[in-house]
């Protein structure tokens, strides 16, 4: 009977004193929300702690490292080699392909310098490992375990062998966060393959599909049709695989086609990466073609000029103007 | 004095146990199931250790979770400070709960937290979480009862406050 009850946990009646201290907290964590989402101070400073930060991402990731070499170690044999059998052959069929394609590939460059383009078909890639940390955004990045140090700089894209996975985020000095391409937040620019049809792919809510909220009504687009990157926008280089159509529908609003697809790459499995070294040459639309007609000092001053562009107009746009309405 | 360090040294391991736990990722099935760590230990420390637990050690321990985490700085701050600040007020008839009321008090807390982190992160622009994101209330609630008796029966066999 003797305890008496202290000031600070009241039965009933709260005090006002922690009810202020309260509000100072809640307004001081929204202050640092305001000034983190306005200056990015959060990555910054994560920058100054990585030598406490990056420790503790090592060892939040080593139960996953412990249940993948127990799933090793403890596999059967049988299980084994039928996967090494798997991956020796999927190897004999690839450095078949590759052959065959030595040949296409070195035609492709004589023709390439026949036209006087930069395009290499050759890959300057890093092979990254993925440290198993969960970030809490709802699973739509990734940690790889290289950074700074090993050059790793913001906006790389990450691919693995199926196809891209998404583009480097954040660099620490020896960690890097991937935004995945699944990501709400994330665009693509991607072409179908098979009409040539260029769109956007966003990222979607669910986590694990690709959005093509924009495609033209007319548009050639079926279930099945492969998208590759089309290099647009100088990010990602053209010709990688992003994903594969599942559906296509009518938006609701009646003015596009929104069509879902599947990512390529095994977002939620891949241990290995690859990073890709050399970002894509700023391959975006054409210069604009100089208007042509008489020289501008021949120009009359005014009145003639909306009648010559009348005419010139309807022969430029078709010329220019890829997308199909 | 000893007793009184080991005593200190188990409450600050527990917190960095539960901010590490935090960060382990489950497989992909098993992914919305996971509990918010931080906020259990809290609440555990918030009813058997008055004295230790005050706002500001919330505010700290947000801090780091958002220094580890990498979403928003003060966002994880803001929600543990909410969570522990009820949690005292309602310390003295929380305890004396019995086991499953108590469950259905931290099951409240713990849907008052997703909602609040529903409003930071749609006020700073991101998209609305699937529906599977709301289970891991109920399994923070669920497990509340073991965690609590596990946590216990630690501190009485370590002898320790």
């Amino acid at each position: 009977m003797a305890r008496t009850r202290d000031e600070s946990s009241p039965l009933f009646a709260g005090n006002a004193a922690g009810t202020l201290r309260l509000i100072i907290y809640l307004a001081l964590a929204m202050v640092l929300m305001v000034l983190d989402q306005r200056n990015g101070w959060l990555w910054r400073l994560r920058y100054g702690a990585s030598a406490v930060v990056e420790p503790v991402y090592r060892l939040a990731g080593l139960p996953a490292v412990g249940v993948r070499t127990m799933s090793v170690a403890f596999a059967d044999r049988q299980r084994l080699t039928e996967q090494n059998q798997r991956l020796r052959e999927d190897l004999l069929l690839a450095n078949a392909k590759l052959n065959r394609m030595a040949a296409v590939a070195e035609q492709n460059q004589r023709l390439k310098e026949l036209l006087d383009t930069q395009h290499s078909l050759e890959l300057n890639v890093q092979l990254a490992r993925v440290i198993g940390v969960d970030l809490g955004a709802y699973r739509y990045q990734l940690t790889l375990n290289v950074g700074g140090r090993d050059g790793v700089k913001p906006g790389q894209p990450v691919i693995d062998a199926h196809g891209v996975m998404g583009q480097v985020k954040e660099v620490l000095p020896t960690t890097a966060v991937v935004m995945l391409i699944t990501d709400p937040a994330h665009a693509i620019p991607v072409v179908i393959e098979r009409s040539g049809l260029r769109t956007v792919a966003y990222g979607s809510r669910d986590g694990d599909q690709l959005a093509l909220p924009n495609i033209p009504l007319a548009a050639d687009v079926r279930a099945g049709d492969k998208l590759l990157t089309s290099g647009l926008g100088g990010r990602f280089p053209p010709g990688f695989p992003v994903g594969e159509i599942v559906s296509v529908a009518p938006a609701a609003t009646g003015m596009f086609q929104v069509a879902q697809a599947r990512p390529a790459a095994d977002l939620d499995r891949s241990e290995d990466v690859l990073l890709l070294h050399d970002q894509a040459e700023p391959d975006g639309p054409p210069a604009p073609v100089k208007p042509m007609g008489p020289p501008s000092d021949l120009a009359p001053v005014t009145g003639a000029a909306p009648a010559a562009s009348s005419v010139t107009r309807p022969a430029a746009t078709p010329a220019t103007s890829g997308v199909p309405r | 004095m000893n007793k009184q360090r080991l005593s200190l040294w188990w409450f600050i391991g527990t917190l960095v146990f539960a901010l590490l736990s935090m960060l382990v990722p489950l497989p992909g099935v098993l992914e919305p199931f996971k509990p918010y760590w931080p906020a259990l230990v809290l609440l555990y420390w918030s009813l058997e250790s008055e004295d230790r637990v005050t706002l500001g050690l919330a505010f700290m321990v947000g801090l780091g979770a958002d220094l580890l985490n990498g979403v928003v700085l003060g966002e994880q701050a803001l929600r543990l400070c909410a969570l522990v600040f009820i949690a005292l007020r309602f310390r003295s008839r929380l305890r004396f709960f019995p086991m499953w009321q108590q469950a259905l008090a931290v099951l409240a807390l713990l849907l008052n937290d997703r909602i609040l982190l529903l409003i930071v992160r749609v006020l700073a622009g991101g998209t609305l979480p699937p529906a599977s994101w709301w289970i891991s209330p109920f399994v923070g609630a669920a497990l509340w009862p073991f965690l609590f008796l596990l946590l216990d029966d630690l501190r009485a066999r370590l002898r320790i406050q």
